[in-house]
């Protein structure tokens, strides 16, 4: 026989034991020297997910369902596959955004959202507050159980004693104590407890140790290793059926629901998001525990089984609560210290779970509903207190309190109706209800608020009325005919065979409705309207958090002035002035600055310091308080603009360079083309000099020899002389013309030249120029013909310059007719505003490549019979200066073999055109 | 963390491997009454192919990639 004075003794001594490991924990954190920063403790705190309902009610579920029990682990092990990509998100936002629970963390995604928080945090409490039970429940069974040592059988329950004679109501104000003690010490923005997780690893721990201990002493010591074991269950007909999967209640339907129930409440259970993110000291840890959580899980199972049969073979069917028979079966066996062990082991499991939950629970309460509330309270003047820190830890204590008595009163309310299995279920899929907005919010960027809200809400009220209600009206304290009948009595309303929906079991059927009714109206309402701008900001950091890794980097979108005085004050309310300072200081030395006064209040301090505040009161919280302090200016349309213009700005810059760059390219070939035309003009120049003083050399050298000729001999007869000097004569004048026309053509070029315009007329000027040249024709037998309009109006120009073009046209028409019908025409045109002048010929014409340079300097058109020049070969350059000077312009049309033409413009002043034109 | 993303689409594809080998109906072929080695055999499956999952989680993880 156990004295209850040595079990609760004992009891006292394994938790004043978690204090010290806890006190120890908290002290090396302090110190810097942190003993959980290692996968392996992460691990092991992650474990706080196998509880009583794993310590105890696994082997109660396999002894009703075989297998069954093992979806609950199975699930974990495969979502731990996906947290690569999922919970290292989870982290890494709720690290950047100093989120501290999984209220917080959908309030935050959807907009820091209050109402969202407070959904989440009653969804939360109200779900959680059945699995609490399920631990006091335990841990009462188990000490009823331990006091009747070494007596097995069941006496009566301890939820039908009023609470001050049932010891579960102290274990609950117990637990209590300790988590305000280590939960609630002191406010710290990252909500992290190391000394906490340190206790629950050891827990972790111990609960491995004791549970594989129960299990080789019923394994080796009662039967002979598994194959035994199983050689005697099959002996037993109702044994055999749970060794067959498809037995008792082992359905493949209820298998896959409680597959996926528990894969989304390993990363959705309160207590499973503090301990895996906000507890979480590096976000590599993860890796490790990725496989090894699940090792964890595979050890903890290996004896499920064989302790089940090994209880329902050694008691007599019926005398023992199949939840217990890890406790009974040692203590049948008489193994004191081994059932002391295995009581231990289950304490641990409930106590790790009990006070890692409500510690996160209390935060959320505090978070996302009290202070919200609080706060908005204006006659309260929270706002205007010096230090709330006080005020929230008092909040958080009251909340822990409130949710273990919450635990007690279910448990006496409903918790004998169930095995503790099922309790467990219920909150899982509580908890389920979270994963559309969570799992959505963190992959789907069109999420809203609106479809977040609704979707949570409907879900939950799926699962109040087909899971939560259900279970009160089985503890008989809501009519069973609520049950049996449906509401109202309305046979489609049956709690749980919904619309008519059965063969299910209750589990699968209220997963599969809340479900349609979460994601139907998360999916629906988020499809129906546009995300707001917060909404949208959060989504883009959440969804893209591996883009965003720059702290601060929300702070973007902020403007306004603090400060930094302010913000420190702000900052000491909630967290107390002496972290504030300490917080601060810490933020001058990230950001580089020797000391914390030279902080500059701007949006990146502001940012910090909602952060800080968001780990203390939630992040719809501090958003607010932060603007209370600080004067934010709304983002008004135009600055959004002007945002989205900075980055419009950007783009239209590179554009600009590429601009620029095509304009310097465009300007490069400009230069190098002008440059090429200067190397041209250049080459001409040249050529222009040797030209002219080749042209000046022809005549000079027969100048020269027939000037010697005449002095060398003096015999020459007279007519001889005079033929030899009217060849000097001539020689001598074209010389003379030549220069006359480089002299010409330089001054008209220099803009130097004489210019005498007058009013003239053209009949004249041509009249003239034809008569000039008819003796010249007459002689090569050139038909030179004239045609004028009756009437020619006058125009204005330079008479003799007009003659000189005329005249080099014609001497050029009469210098390349060569065929014995030969005739060139002079005609004129009136045209709307000039004369047109045309020399046509019928000579040898010019081809088109020749039309392009016969405009340039000393380009002469060989003769392609005799290979020598005529004419200078500046007569039409000179020519088209004149008639460009007088506002004309001079061109030729010329097909080789049957003449050319050229013609040439002269403006007609205005009033003259008006005259034509009457 | 910030590995190849090999090792992450490796796990998805573990994940899935995991969700075939523990659901119907792969999980009927071994519903029955046979046993080895004195053990059932859906009990053995399960825990086998758990640890093997388990195995493979820890091999994709701890390896390292060059």
């Amino acid at each position: 026989m156990l004295s209850g004075a040595l079990i609760v003794v004992l009891s006292f001594a394994y938790v004043g034991l978690l204090f010290a490991i806890a006190y120890w924990g908290d002290k090396r954190a302090d110190a810097g020297r942190s003993i959980i920063a290692n996968p392996y403790i992460y691990t092991l705190s992650l474990a706080v997910y196998c509880t009583s309902w794993t310590f105890y009610g696994s082997v109660g579920r396999a002894a009703t369902s075989g297998i069954g029990f093992l979806p609950i682990y199975l699930g974990p092990t495969l979502m731990a596959a996906l947290w690569w990509y999922v919970l290292l998100k989870m982290v890494r936002i709720s690290k950047a955004h100093r989120i501290t629970s999984i209220a917080d963390f959908i309030a935050s995604r959807y907009g820091k959202s209050h109402l969202l928080g407070g959904l989440v945090t009653v969804i939360a409490v109200l779900g959680i507050v059945p699995y609490i039970a399920l631990q006091l429940k335990a841990i009462s069974a188990s000490f009823s159980t331990m006091l009747q040592y070494p007596n097995t059988v069941a006496t009566g329950s301890a939820a039908s004693l009023p609470f001050l004679q049932d010891n579960t109501f102290y274990i609950a104000m117990l637990l209590a104590a300790f988590t305000i003690l280590f939960g609630t010490r002191h406010l710290d923005a990252t909500e992290r407890h190391e000394g906490l997780v340190a206790a629950i690893a050891f827990e972790s721990i111990v609960k491995l140790v004791a549970f594989i201990a129960v299990g080789v002493f019923v394994t080796w010591g009662m039967f002979n290793g598994f194959a035994d074991v199983f050689d005697k269950a099959s002996a037993s007909p109702e044994l055999n059926a749970l060794l067959v999967q498809g037995g008792a209640s082992g359905n493949y339907t209820t298998w896959a629901s409680l597959t996926v129930l528990s894969m989304l409440a390993i990363i959705l259970l309160p207590r499973q998001f503090q301990v895996a993110v906000v507890e979480n000291v590096d976000e590599r840890h993860l890796n490790k525990a990725i496989w090894l959580f699940p090792l964890y899980l595979f050890a903890i199972n290996i004896f499920v089984l064989p302790i089940a049969l090994g209880g329902l073979m050694h008691f007599p069917p019926g005398t023992v609560d199949a939840d217990t028979f890890v406790l009974t079966l040692p203590m049948s066996e008489q193994r004191t210290w081994l059932a002391l062990l295995a009581f231990i082991g289950g304490l641990s499991a409930a106590t790790g779970m009990v006070i890692v939950e409500t510690i996160a629970l209390s935060t959320m309460v505090c978070n996302d509903l009290v202070m919200p509330i609080l706060l908005r309270w204006k006659f309260l003047r929270l706002t205007e207190r010096r230090d709330l820190s006080g005020l929230l830890l008092g909040i958080r204590r009251a909340a822990i309190v409130v949710v273990l008595v919450l635990g007690y009163g279910y448990f006496h309310l409903a918790g004998e109706a169930y095995a503790l299995v099922s309790i467990g279920l219920i909150s899982f899929t509580a908890v389920a209800q979270f994963a559309p907005a969570m799992i959505g919010g963190l992959f789907w960027k069109g999420g809203t608020r609106l479809g977040a809200l609704l979707g949570l809400g409907a879900g939950f009220l799926v699962w109040l009325y087909s899971l939560l209600l259900p279970s009160f009206a089985k503890s008989g304290w809501l009519p069973i005919t609520f049950l049996t009948e449906g509401i109202f009595g309305i046979d489609l309303l049956k709690p749980q065979e919904l619309f008519g929906l059965d063969g299910l079991d209750d589990i699968s059927h209220c997963l599969f409705w809340s479900m349609i009714a979460n994601i139907g109206c998360y999916v629906g309402f988020s499809l129906w309207r546009r995300p707001t701008a917060t909404e949208h900001s959060q989504a883009n950091l959440f969804v893209d958090v591996f883009r965003h890794v720059a702290p601060g980097s929300g702070s973007r979108f902020w403007r306004g002035s603090a400060t930094v005085a302010d913000l420190q004050t702000l900052l000491g309310r909630f967290i107390g002035p002496e972290r504030a300072g300490e917080s601060f200081a810490a933020y001058a030395r990230s950001q580089g600055i020797q000391g914390s006064e030279q902080i500059a209040a701007n949006a990146v301090l502001v940012h910090y310091v909602e952060s800080q505040i968001a780990g203390a009161i939630g992040s719809a919280s501090a958003r607010d308080m932060v603007a209370s302090v600080v004067v934010e200016e709304p983002l008004a349309l135009d600055e959004v603009m002007a945002i989205i213009d900075e980055a419009s700005q950007a783009l239209a810059y590179s554009r600009q360079l590429e601009q620029k760059s095509r304009e310097l390219e465009a300007a490069t070939n400009e230069l190098r083309s002008a440059n090429q035309r200067l190397q041209e003009l250049d080459r001409l120049k040249d050529d222009f000099i040797s030209t002219v003083t080749h042209e000046l050399r022809t005549p000079l050298t027969s100048i020269r020899a027939f000037s010697e000729i005449l002095s060398d001999n003096p015999q020459l007869d007279a007519e001889q002389r005079a033929r030899f000097l009217g060849i000097i004569t001539r020689e001598s004048e074209r010389l003379t013309r030549l220069i006359n026309q480089v002299l010409d053509l330089a001054k008209i070029e220099s803009g130097a030249a004489d210019w005498h315009p007058s009013e003239i007329d053209m009949r004249e000027v041509l009249e003239d120029a034809v008569a000039a040249m008819s003796q010249v024709c007459k002689e090569r037998n050139i038909a030179l013909e004239l045609r004028l309009p009756e009437k020619l109006p006058r125009v204005m120009a330079d008479r003799d310059r007009v003659m000189q073009v005329v005249l080099n046209l014609l001497s050029n028409a009469i210098n390349f007719s060569d065929k014995s019908d030969s005739r060139i025409t002079v005609s004129v045109t009136v045209e709307a505003e000039a004369l047109c002048i045309d020399v046509a010929d019928n000579g040898i014409g010019i081809s088109p490549a020749d039309q392009a340079v016969i405009f340039e300097k000393f380009r002469q058109v060989s003769d392609s019979s005799s290979g020598k020049p005529r004419g200078s070969g500046l007569g039409l350059v000179i020519s088209r200066e004149i008639v460009r000077h007088l506002g004309g312009r001079l061109w030729v049309d010329s097909t080789p073999g049957l003449g050319s033409t050229f013609h040439f413009t002269l403006p007609l002043r205005r009033e003259d055109a008006a005259a034509e034109a009457d | 963390m910030n590995g190849p993303p090999l090792k992450g689409q490796r796990l998805v594809a573990l994940f899935l491997l995991g969700c075939l080998l523990f659901n119907f109906p792969l999980l009927s072929l071994f519903a029955g009454s046979t046993r080895l080695w004195g053990i059932p055999l859906i009990y053995l499956y399960v825990f086998v192919a758990w640890a093997v999952i388990i195995a493979l989680m820890a091999l994709i993880i701890e390896r390292k990639d060059h």
